[in-house]
């Protein structure tokens, strides 16, 4: 019979672990893979924001203020190919009219990019020195993105902002998850008067409207506070409100495993309390607290932003995607650098991964079901 | 017959309704009321009725897996006689050495997330009895014994199958030789080619390993096949109690009669007789004065049985009832099984 399967083979799905059938199913999703990438990109951003980054982010360039994009050419006018990409000059002219300074692209002169170039000294995650960039330019300039107001450049800003924006998403998910935690797990393992007690809290945390509750809070901070203690405050405070779900979570799960027959049989063959929770009980479901915190992240991250936007959050001179949005709120500025909107492209990317990723975790968490 | 398992006057009860904030319960289910019984050693027991008549509940709360509300269970074991209601916590850890459990679901029973090794060593491990080669080699004589292939231990259960996965199950249960064994329908979720495979497993098991088995069921051909004694369960209480034979072909009881009706014949042309039950089994939350079975019962005497309450008492030798004209009625038993 072709059917027949040889009595001892052994597949390959036979001896696959947990982890890795999660895995399995997990790469069968693509967008969940290209989510996946993305955000190693932005790990990647911000891990290495000094080095990837041209120019400082409180450089200023005082010979391109308010400064356009500035494309990456590798053809010039005379349609010449060049393997070295380039980027035209800029030169400073008066306006006839306003009488005020103007850069405008000289495309005589091209300023070839260099990788690896020496520019602006920097500090490696505040410990090493160091004056290699990824690409930059020996003569003239380079800003992709082009400049603010004051001429620094939007493209280190905002991977600078990136860095920033995702580790206050990073650190006020580990607080809501540590608190989660603690307390579904109290209000799982203890039951009765307790689980009463922290379920009517969080049902009454919920209920408060979001916003004005972030802006009290906002508010309270000392106006004097250093921008390091604000943006500390400031993750703690979506914290306290981001671990109501991961909570109520932990809880059902921990409910409903008590009494599934696998955890009797643990206890049945005399594990311990704490050897039925880390052997038994976690493992089976820190798959769905993964999910859980991988959907919960971009919440954390809109908060963050929508938080320092309306100028409560973060402050400079520490940026993020919701500080970098905040100059680009007038008119006026949109009007004129319309560049300052891009680190909204990078919310949307960073949100749009982090939910896609959520979604095949999500699928994958349970390889079993068919 | 030394006695393995004593159940005297057991009650497990439920808190039911939504609790008032900070309250007491306001109505109690009643899963197990005042079931009494004595188990004695290499025999097995088996205990039949319908779904939430409450053979689980009764089963888990001999080895208290479920606390008892009330009651007293003791057992002995190597010889040493412990009172198991009565034991702490840790102590009744120790004791659960001598008694396991086998589930109904061998889906729900084994974690996904360990090997087949690691499941059967766990207890072995987790109770200090053995580790590195001497826990490898009794985890590999228990898993023959149990027929299972012991090239495949470092597999994991969803590569099994379910009569498999009983069997690891069952491997789990004995790899510490407890005395006495708590088997929740092990059967009632496989196939009926592998259930006839699983107990005979369990006989065999049984025998070599001299064995004590609680065998839960619904199935009464299954638990004709296996079982010495019978005890008919209906809303919570033992409504007859005796050898296999009495139980099946003359029953004493108006349920037994009725279930034993059921058993569908061999030959399919007999035409079946079943004996009707009018209704549906009472909520265990409110049952029925006098006697729990009167609504259903085609005998029921309007005065006695609606008022009394029947005591469970020997009608013969080894042959306990619970009904008030035990003696009267002429009750049809099966024909064969």
């Amino acid at each position: 019979m072709i059917f027949k399967k040889k009595k001892n083979e052994i597949r390959r799905m036979d001896l696959a672990s947990y982890w890795q059938l999660v895995w399995w199913r997990f790469r069968r999703h693509r967008m969940a893979l290209i989510g996946g990438i993305l955000l190693g990109m932005f790990l990647l951003i911000t891990l290495f924001c000094e080095f990837l980054s041209p120019y400082g982010p409180h450089s200023r360039n005082t010979k391109y203020t308010q400064g356009s994009l500035m494309g990456i050419h590798f053809f010039d006018e005379d349609f010449n190919f060049h393997l070295r990409p380039f980027v035209y000059a800029r030169v400073n002219k008066r306006d006839p009219v306003t009488f005020r300074l103007k850069a405008e692209v000289d495309t005589s002169r091209q300023w070839p990019i260099q990788f690896f170039v020496e520019g602006e000294p920097y500090k490696l995650w505040g410990l090493f020195e160091a004056r290699i960039r990824l690409f930059g330019t020996e003569e003239g300039f380079v800003h992709l993105f082009g400049t603010d107001q004051l001429g620094r450049d939007v493209f280190s800003r905002i991977l600078y902002a990136t860095r920033t924006s995702l580790s206050v998403g990073a650190i006020g998910v580990f607080f809501a998850f540590v608190l989660g935690l603690i307390m579904g797990g109290i209000a799982g393992y203890m039951g009765g008067t307790v689980d009463e007690f922290i379920m009517r809290l969080i049902e009454f945390i919920r209920s408060i409207p979001t916003l004005p509750l972030w802006l009290a809070l906002a508010a309270a901070l000392p106006r004097e506070w250093s921008a390091l203690k604000v943006y500390i405050a400031v993750t703690v405070i979506l914290a306290c409100i981001g671990w109501t779900n991961l909570a109520r979570r932990v809880r059902s799960r921990l409910l409903s495993l008590r009494t599934e027959e696998f955890i009797l049989a643990a206890r049945l063959s005399g594990c311990s309390g704490s050897r039925i929770i880390s052997r038994h009980m976690l493992p089976s479901f820190l798959s769905y607290l993964i999910v859980d915190l991988t959907i919960s992240f971009p919440y954390i991250i809109l908060a963050e932003t929508s938080l320092s936007f309306l100028g409560l959050g973060l402050r400079e001179p520490i940026i993020s995607w919701g500080v970098l949005l905040f100059s680009a709120q007038n008119v006026r500025s949109i009007v004129h650098m319309p560049w300052l909107l891009l680190p909204s492209l990078f919310v949307v990317a960073a949100v749009l991964a982090f939910n896609f990723l959520g979604d095949g975790l999500r699928d994958a968490a349970d390889p079993f079901a068919k | 017959m030394k006695t393995v398992i004593e159940v005297n006057d057991l009650k497990v009860h439920f808190p039911l309704g939504k609790r008032r904030m900070f309250g007491k319960p306001k109505s109690w289910l009643r899963a197990v009321d005042g079931v009494s019984f004595k188990i004695s050693k290499g025999e097995t027991f088996g205990l039949v009725g319908e779904s939430g008549s409450g053979k689980t509940t009764l089963g888990r709360a001999i080895i208290r897996l479920v606390e008892p509300t009330d009651g007293q269970v003791s057992g002995e074991f190597e010889g040493v006689p412990v009172n198991i209601t009565d034991l702490p916590q840790n102590e009744l850890r120790q004791q659960w050495r001598h008694m396991q459990m086998v589930f109904q679901d061998p889906y729900a029973s084994l974690n996904p997330r360990m090997t087949v090794k690691e499941i059967i060593g766990e207890s072995l491990l987790a109770n200090k009895l053995a580790s590195g080669k001497a826990l490898e080699n009794k985890v590999r004589s228990i898993a023959e014994l149990c027929r299972l292939d012991t090239q495949q231990l470092s597999r994991y259960p969803h590569a099994f199958s379910g009569g498999q996965r009983q069997r690891i199950a069952i491997a789990r249960a004995l790899v510490m030789h407890p005395e006495f064994i708590v088997a929740d329908e092990p059967v009632s979720s496989l196939d009926v080619s592998i259930q006839a495979q699983i107990l005979n497993l369990l006989k065999d098991l049984q025998q070599e390993l001299k064995l004590t088995y609680l065998f839960i069921a619904h199935d009464l051909s299954a638990v004709a096949y296996a079982c010495d004694r019978v005890a008919v369960m209906y809303l919570g209480r033992i409504v007859e109690l005796a050898s296999t034979e009495k139980i099946y072909y003359t029953p004493k009881h108006p349920y037994t009669e009725a279930l034993m009706s059921a058993i569908p014949d061999l030959d399919p042309d007999q035409p079946m007789q079943p004996v009707f039950l009018k209704g549906e089994q009472p909520n265990p939350a409110d049952p029925p004065s006098g006697c729990p079975f009167h609504p259903r019962c085609s005998y029921a005497d309007k005065d006695i049985c609606t008022n009394r309450q029947p005591e469970f008492k020997e009608l013969a030798k080894d042959w306990f009832v619970a009904c008030h004209f035990a003696q009267d009625l002429n009750l049809k038993g099966s024909k064969d099984y």
